[in-house]
């Protein structure tokens, strides 16, 4: 019976009706503009990896490790994108 | 008549009218000749509905001639106007209409289909494969492309050129101070195309990674597929960024959105930044590539191995990475700071590195080989010095302080040059010249082919050689015009008359293309050239399901072993083989997209909503669409191997 029930996804869909749940808070509740961007992107990250893992079977298949390595670089390339255009747009303009 | 008032042209010259006429009269005998010559539906059945990949990259090869055509002739007009001081052959309107078409075709709509056409033509054959992954894909791809590249070249005749740059930087491309359709034009055809280079970016990464033959490990991929596969990674990491920044650019201009106004929170640096955060990766997608296409013809003429494989590959992947972390080299002297600028020096001069370990891989591939000169070798070995002068000045630009003094002079036009035409303009005639027997089954001549080589080294060095000198001298670009007492007069000169011998060049490659045709013979065999990888086990010109029987792959170079060492390269006996259907959709829904964009650069709202609503009738109907494709019986496989020649079984 513990090998027929889908436990992980339960727990996949739980986990992120609760995550999207912690986002409504940011709605119901008068905060400041920082924390409520943090709650989002913190909650939206895990979010993302939870529907990878859980329901988008990311580490099941023999080409999990290409997939995982495709998935870094993305978020890397990502970030070295976005800082850097902070960088220069922004945080080093001088004019 | 009011309602076509819009569709006139803001600033007509005789040459524009000249155009207009031209082409009405090549489409009308377009039509006559394929009517006369009762072939429309070879057309359509050979060549508009094919999902052939190879038949694709031929279309791709041509449709780059004729843009190479059309951006040689903008590149002469400039020349011919700046040969002279205070020349009046162009007005500075027509000018900055005439920069920005020659920048976005000779890149955008030359040099990637051009490029595109090798991936197509030569991956699937080096890999073993039959074709492409999704072989639908490809010539949807292929058709957003051509459709793309059509609506960026009506723009002269109809509406108005895009006149802000091949960079199109804001507020320059605002409506406020371009008017004019044109931006339109630039923003929705290089969005039409992009989405198609995306596309084969997917195409690509998932042929090389599900379709090699059995044996061939990623460690034992021929440099080009393993090239082709870099790029592919980095267009489908850099190209989205293009898609957004061309679509902030449409609703600026057709909604009045302010993403890149200088008011009302837009920031217009911003353009610059998003169009170099694609653009400079762009440079990559171009020069990786040709890499590859040099990397296969060195080891051929050398009768040697690639010297170096695994740091052929390592640098790749690690250009494929550092090419997304210095685009802000292109805007130094946009107003950030000096510190900031530090950073994307080092990023820069760091790049150089993995580029030049490749330099000497080359080298040392030819060191001790018998070399023999023909055409495509020739392009090689002269690409060699000239790309590292356009490197090394790469490197001057690259230090952000000594930049303020380069900045938008012709210094930084003859670098650019410098590293795209014996970089990706060489390797794309090496490699036309080294797979024209592949694509249609007989040699390019190599008399006519040495001097149209000739032409173009000496033309490329008397042309842009001089550009180092005004540059420094203070020469902006982009200047239509300057006074004799700048003293720039005799250099620019010297430029025109470089310009002139590729124009010649160009002709002699016509011209050889024309004279093989005539002349050169057939039969040449499956491998001319005494080659080393899997695309030439098959016969020229290849027969549409490539390999009879998929090769077994044993070591790096598979058919150079099978040639020399005895080994085994086809075993087994023929079986059925399955095939794509061919497709008219993938046409017609590029046709539709190509009036969407007319719609949308003309704000025709109905039309607009009418041709995407055909777009999505398309896609439904390829989502309900039952297509299994056909198989090639083995009696049949049997005839065509006995046709051309077939050496096995």
């Amino acid at each position: 019976m513990r090998e027929l029930f889908p436990a992980k996804q339960v727990w996949g869909f739980v986990l992120s009706l609760a995550l999207t749940a912690a986002a409504l808070l940011v709605y119901f509740f008068n905060m400041s503009r920082a924390t409520g961007m943090t709650i989002f992107i913190v909650t939206a990250f895990i979010q993302a990896f939870v529907q990878l893992v859980v329901f988008m079977h990311a580490r099941e298949t023999d080409d999990s490790k290409s997939i995982f390595a495709t998935l870094y670089y993305a978020i890397f390339i990502a970030l070295i994108t976005v800082f850097g255009t902070l960088l220069c747009m922004i945080w080093g303009w001088k004019y | 008549m009011g309602y076509f008032a819009k569709f006139a042209v803001p600033h007509p010259s005789p040459a524009i009218y000249a155009s207009m006429i031209a082409i009405v009269v090549t489409v009308f005998l377009i039509i006559f000749g394929l009517t006369y010559f009762k072939k429309w539906i070879y057309l359509w059945s050979e060549w508009i509905t094919t999902v052939d990949h190879k038949k694709i990259g031929t279309m791709y090869l041509i449709a780059a001639l004729l843009m190479l055509f059309r951006g040689g002739v903008d590149a002469l007009m400039m020349r011919a106007q700046t040969a002279v001081p205070d020349n009046k052959l162009l007005d500075s309107q027509h000018y900055n209409e005439v920069f920005s078409a020659h920048g976005v075709i000779m890149i955008i709509f030359m040099a990637m289909p051009y490029i595109m056409a090798f991936m197509n033509i030569v991956v699937p054959l080096q890999i073993g494969a039959r074709d492409v992954a999704f072989p639908r894909l490809n010539a949807v791809s292929f058709w957003l492309f051509f459709m793309g590249a059509m609506l960026f070249n009506i723009s002269f005749v109809i509406g108005g050129s895009p006149d802000a740059g091949w960079t199109s930087y804001f507020p320059l491309a605002d409506n406020e101070f371009s008017p004019s359709v044109g931006t339109n034009y630039y923003m929705i055809a290089i969005q039409i195309a992009g989405i198609g280079t995306l596309m084969t970016g997917i195409n690509f990464i998932t042929t090389i990674l599900r379709m090699r033959a059995p044996g061939m490990t990623l460690m034992r991929m021929p440099m080009f597929t393993w090239s082709a596969f870099v790029t592919s990674i980095i267009i489908i990491f850099a190209f989205p960024v293009l898609t957004i920044a061309l679509l902030m650019g449409t609703m600026d201009r057709l909604f009045e959105t302010k993403f890149f106004a200088m008011t009302d929170g837009g920031m217009d640096m911003l353009w610059a930044n998003l169009f170099w955060v694609w653009g400079h990766p762009e440079v990559y997608i171009l020069i990786l590539p040709a890499f590859g296409i040099f990397s296969e013809i060195i080891p051929t003429f050398s009768r040697r191995n690639i010297y170096g494989y695994k740091s052929m590959v390592i640098s790749m992947v690690v250009i494929s990475l550092y090419s997304f972390f210095v685009w802000t080299h292109h805007f130094f002297t946009m107003g950030q700071t000096a510190y900031v600028n530090s950073i994307f020096s080092i990023t820069t001069m760091v790049i150089a590195v993995p580029t030049g370990i490749k330099i000497f891989n080359w080298l040392l591939t030819m060191w001790k080989g018998r070399i023999r000169f023909t055409v495509p070798m020739l392009y090689s070995i002269a690409f060699i010095p000239l790309f590292t002068i356009g490197g090394v000045t790469g490197v001057m630009l690259a230090m952000s302080a000594a930049d303020y003094q380069y900045h938008n002079t012709m210094f930084l036009v003859a670098h650019f040059h410098n590293v795209i035409i014996p970089g990706v303009a060489f390797a794309v005639l090496a490699g036309s010249t080294y797979y024209w027997p592949k694509i249609f089954g007989f040699m390019l001549n190599e008399r006519i082919g040495k001097w149209a080589f000739w032409f173009l080294t000496i033309g490329f060095s008397l042309a842009f050689f001089p550009m180092y000198i005004t540059g420094l001298d203070g020469q902006a670009r982009r200047m239509y015009t300057y006074s004799e007492a700048s003293g720039y007069g005799l250099l620019n000169f010297v430029s025109f008359i470089g310009a002139a011998f590729m124009a010649i060049s160009f002709v002699l490659i016509v011209y050889t293309i024309y004279y093989s045709i005539r002349h050169s013979p057939r039969h040449v065999g499956g491998d001319p050239w005494d080659a080393r990888s899997l695309e030439w086990a098959t016969h020229n010109p290849v027969p549409e399901y490539n390999f009879a029987i998929i090769p077994q792959v044993d070591s790096r170079e598979p058919f150079w072993d099978a040639k020399y060492k005895r080994y085994e390269l086809f075993k087994g006996d023929y079986k059925k083989i399955h095939m794509p259907n061919n497709s008219g959709v993938p046409f017609i829904m590029s046709a539709l997209f190509f009036v969407f964009g007319f719609a949308l650069v003309f704000s025709m709202w109905i039309l607009a909503v009418i041709s995407l609503i055909g777009i999505f009738i398309c896609m439904a109907h390829r989502s309900f669409e039952i297509d299994h494709g056909h198989y090639i019986s083995v009696e049949e496989i049997k005839e065509t191997e006995v046709k051309m020649g077939g050496n096995h079984k």
